[in-house]
């Protein structure tokens, strides 16, 4: 590579690295680029992080958008169900039944439990696991971590593409003429295993468990890459104490998706099997139609563990990312060292062991022994220590710190309330005994939106808006991302807050609608104003889509490597960072990554040394 | 055909990131077994199940896979010396043995089904097609790496290079391990029945 050491431009960062950094003679081997020689190696089949982080991050957009329309559907036949959805006939075609003689049209019962479970496969699975953990630790574990890319970018590509395959099969199941799967993204059997169990059970649990079994595949395909770069790519001096929150988030993240996620694999095996092979793992006693089924001496419960054996690790899949992501933010916006910088990484190990051994919690109604209970009950209710460690090391972050308002810490912010309102209601639930009169309500639906579902979104927001300009080199724009915070922030705790005060009454969830039922009659104008504010809710997220695609082409441009101040490797990347990210040398890591506000200077990157008689941070 | 990066070469790594990863994926097919053994084992404490004598056949397909592993770790100490021939032969060898071990693996099943244990008679005898199913599925993987290793034994001139070492111990070691995954699974079968 050109010496560029005597040029009188060179800044001071990158005198550092030409100093300072390592030599692995990247450039030398990858003359010309072949990896990316046209525009299909370039931004289709690429296997460079940053381009594959781009299209986990436009999938998952699409995807959000998907589920999130459907929720408004299904939200409408709750808050307005005498009124007419004729409207929506167009788009749901049979799926909309119109009277002949009143022309009133309303949502099938079947459609709407397939709404129902696709929203919810949806937003965990392909939004909230593939568009979150997917887009910030394919583009961030080799930036931050000094590294020219994963350990195998080719593992890495395949990743992405089972992804979008398992994407491309969920998305025809929409198009079935018995519908999608909807027997809810739980899939328990007997829904998930009985063809003639529901209309959605037929073809659409096939598609259902062949897409989900790709995308076992993409998760188990980055996971390994993911960690293998943690622990083997780092640069010089980039010791794991060293290594931003991010990038711990992200490590843990993976090793509980590697563990975990095997074990539902092995669920769904066992649950083809029952379905296409006549074994009885799951099924046992069933009479249909007063015909007894020939499966004898199988256990529905089993498959619960199975599932939730992945599933409760799976919900802390979706938040330690984001609370990696958010650590950083709100470290950089308010230019403090994050607080309890080992507290942070101790309390994210606790919760992931902690998640191994607390999945019975979602099944104490489905009659599991209540002494054993006991122990679940108190494991949950651990959880809440190292949860509340990382809320007080965030709040304590943002003390007297030198605040910048900007979209992404709004969001951080915001992430921190989410988490304190959702997860305090997670005290109530993981009581065995409250649970009686709460499971199945829309308490429970109201605790894991705002914990996991909104608090989630809140750090994938903060991250698209923190780490947009290293991902196309322009800003989004400001004013813009502040409107879609505040009509976030507000619009879910409307949504949400109102569904505490109808869950505690004991309205169930998944029902399909209430005018049966008197005691809830009261409800229903609480209903419509969750419908409402879904609507528009949902509206002020188009504003985040429109500003992402605009600011790609038409953003304000980035003139500086460093726009935000941060101290982190991937801001010494040139502004458009190409294959291998750095044009010469890898940077080596000199310091801890919070070195913000330290003596009398505002931020210290990472590649900078020690001065004489300076400590590195790290120690507490 | 290089397509890991070139920074793996900064000599930090007492372990190459390519092995590590295999490990990884090790390490998630262990969970899946874990969750199906311990599966088989709740559904066990549960009743209705039926009892009945493992065909002796999986006892020696144990000994085949074993005598396999233990062929291309042989063959592997051959390639390190240089010494050609025990090279090619043992890993012809180990090759053959893993093939046998499938198709025995097949006759198997057959004799299960002989003494009456279909695939949906009980889910005693479900349990047992499933695991040693997906488990042949692993072998069937191995096989296919060591069907690789032995085009390039016989094709390649024999030289000693860091790309084919790193090869070979990658073969290396998932063999070992289906074979160890089938040692596990034969005992577990073995002891639960």
């Amino acid at each position: 590579m050109a010496n560029v050491a005597i040029d009188p431009t060179v800044t001071h960062e990158e005198k550092l690295i030409e100093d300072l950094g390592y030599d692995d003679h990247f450039h030398d081997h990858h003359h010309g680029d072949k990896y990316q020689s046209n525009f299909i190696t370039t931004y289709i089949f690429s296997q460079d992080h940053k381009i594959i982080a781009k299209q986990f991050l436009i999938t998952g957009m699409i995807w959000a958008i998907i589920g999130g329309l459907m929720s408004l559907v299904f939200r409408l036949q709750l808050g307005f169900p005498e009124e007419s959805l004729a409207w929506l006939k167009p788009f749901l075609g049979k799926w909309i039944v119109v009277n002949p003689e009143t022309g009133m049209g309303s949502l099938s019962p079947d459609f709407y439990y397939a709404l129902v479970t696709m929203h919810g496969t949806i937003i965990v699975f392909f939004v909230l696991t593939a568009g979150l953990s997917g887009t910030f630790s394919n583009l961030l574990i080799p930036l931050q971590v000094g590294a020219r890319d994963m350990a195998s970018p080719l593992l890495n590509m395949m990743s992405y593409w089972f992804f979008f395959m398992a994407s491309v099969v969920m998305f025809f199941s929409l198009f079935l003429s018995t519908g999608p799967f909807s027997g809810g993204w739980t899939a328990y059997p007997p829904l998930s295993i009985l063809p003639q169990a529901s209309s959605g059970s037929a073809s659409g649990m096939t598609f259902w468990l062949i897409s989900l079994v790709f995308f076992v595949v993409s998760v188990l395909l980055g996971g390994i890459n993911y960690i293998t770069t943690v622990l083997n790519l780092r640069t010089k001096g980039m010791n794991m104490w060293r290594m931003p929150l991010t990038i711990w988030a992200f490590f843990i993240t993976a090793v509980i998706g590697l563990l975990s996620f095997p074990v539902l694999a092995s669920g769904f095996f066992l649950v083809m099997f029952d379905r296409s092979l006549g074994t009885s793992f799951f099924l046992s006693d069933i009479f249909i139609g007063g015909k007894a089924l020939e499966h004898v001496g199988g256990s529905p419960v089993l498959y619960q563990h199975l599932f939730w054996f992945l599933g409760h690790p799976e919900v802390y899949i979706i938040i330690l990312p984001a609370m990696g992501i958010v650590s950083e933010v709100l470290a950089v916006h308010s230019r403090k060292p994050i607080f309890g910088y080992k507290a942070m990484v101790f309390s994210m190990l606790a919760i992931a062991f902690l998640s191994f051994i607390v999945w019975a919690h979602h099944m104490f109604m489905s009659g599991v022994n209540p002494f054993i209970s006991n122990f679940f009950v108190i494991f949950t209710l651990i959880i809440a220590v190292p949860s509340a460690v990382k809320v007080f090391n965030w709040i304590s972050t943002l003390y007297r710190g030198n605040i910048r308002f900007t979209a992404a810490s709004l969001f951080a912010i915001g992430f921190v309330s989410m988490f304190i309102s959702g997860g305090l209601t997670g005290i109530f639930l993981g009581n065995s005994a409250i649970d009686i009169q709460m499971h199945d309500t829309y308490f429970v639906v109201a605790h894991f939106h705002i914990v996991m579902g909104v608090a989630a979104f809140f750090g994938m927001f903060a991250g698209v808006y923190h780490w947009f300009p290293k991902m196309y080199g322009r800003f989004m724009n400001e004013a813009l991302g502040k409107i879609h915070f505040w009509g976030t922030m507000i619009g879910a705790y409307l949504i949400f807050w109102p569904m505490h005060y109808v869950g505690i009454a004991g309205v169930p969830r998944r029902y399909y609608r209430f005018d049966t039922f008197q005691a809830f009659s009261h409800f229903d104008e609480l209903n419509q104003f969750i419908t409402i504010a879904a609507i528009v809710t949902f509206a002020f997220q188009l504003l985040l889509v429109i500003n992402f695609f605009y600011s790609i082409w038409y953003g304000k441009k980035v003139m500086d490597k460093n726009p935000w101040g941060a101290t982190t490797l991937e801001w010494t990347t040139p502004i458009k960072p190409g294959h291998g990210n750095w044009p010469g040398k890898i940077p080596t890591v000199q310091r801890w990554a919070y070195d913000y506000s330290k003596g009398d200077r505002d931020f210290i990157s990472q590649i900078e040394p020690l001065a004489e008689g300076e400590k590195d941070e790290v120690s507490h | 055909m290089e397509m890991t990066l070139d920074n793996t070469t900064v000599g930090r790594n007492r372990i190459h990131p390519k092995k590590f990863a295999l490990l990884l994926a090790c390490a998630s097919i262990v969970m899946m077994f874990a969750g199906l053994t311990s599966a088989y084992m709740v559904r066990h404490a549960a009743g209705n199940w039926l009892e009945f004598q493992l065909p002796i056949l999986f006892g020696i397909n144990t000994v085949i896979i074993l005598g396999s592993s233990l062929a291309l770790h042989a063959a592997y100490r051959g390639f390190m010396r240089g010494q050609e021939k025990p090279y090619k032969g043992l890993l012809l060898a180990a090759f053959g043995l893993g093939m046998a071990f499938l198709v025995m693996q097949y006759v198997g099943w057959l004799k299960l089904q002989e003494i009456g244990v279909e695939l949906n008679t009980n889910p005693s005898g479900s349990f047992v097609y499933v695991i040693s199913g997906i488990h042949a599925a692993h072998v069937l993987g191995g096989v296919a790496a060591l069907a690789v290793a032995v085009m390039h034994a016989f094709t390649l001139p024999f030289k000693k290079t860091a790309v084919r070492k790193l090869r070979f111990e990658l073969t290396l070691i998932y063999w070992h391990f289906v074979d160890l995954l089938w040692v596990y699974l034969y005992i577990f079968f073995v002891t639960q029945h």
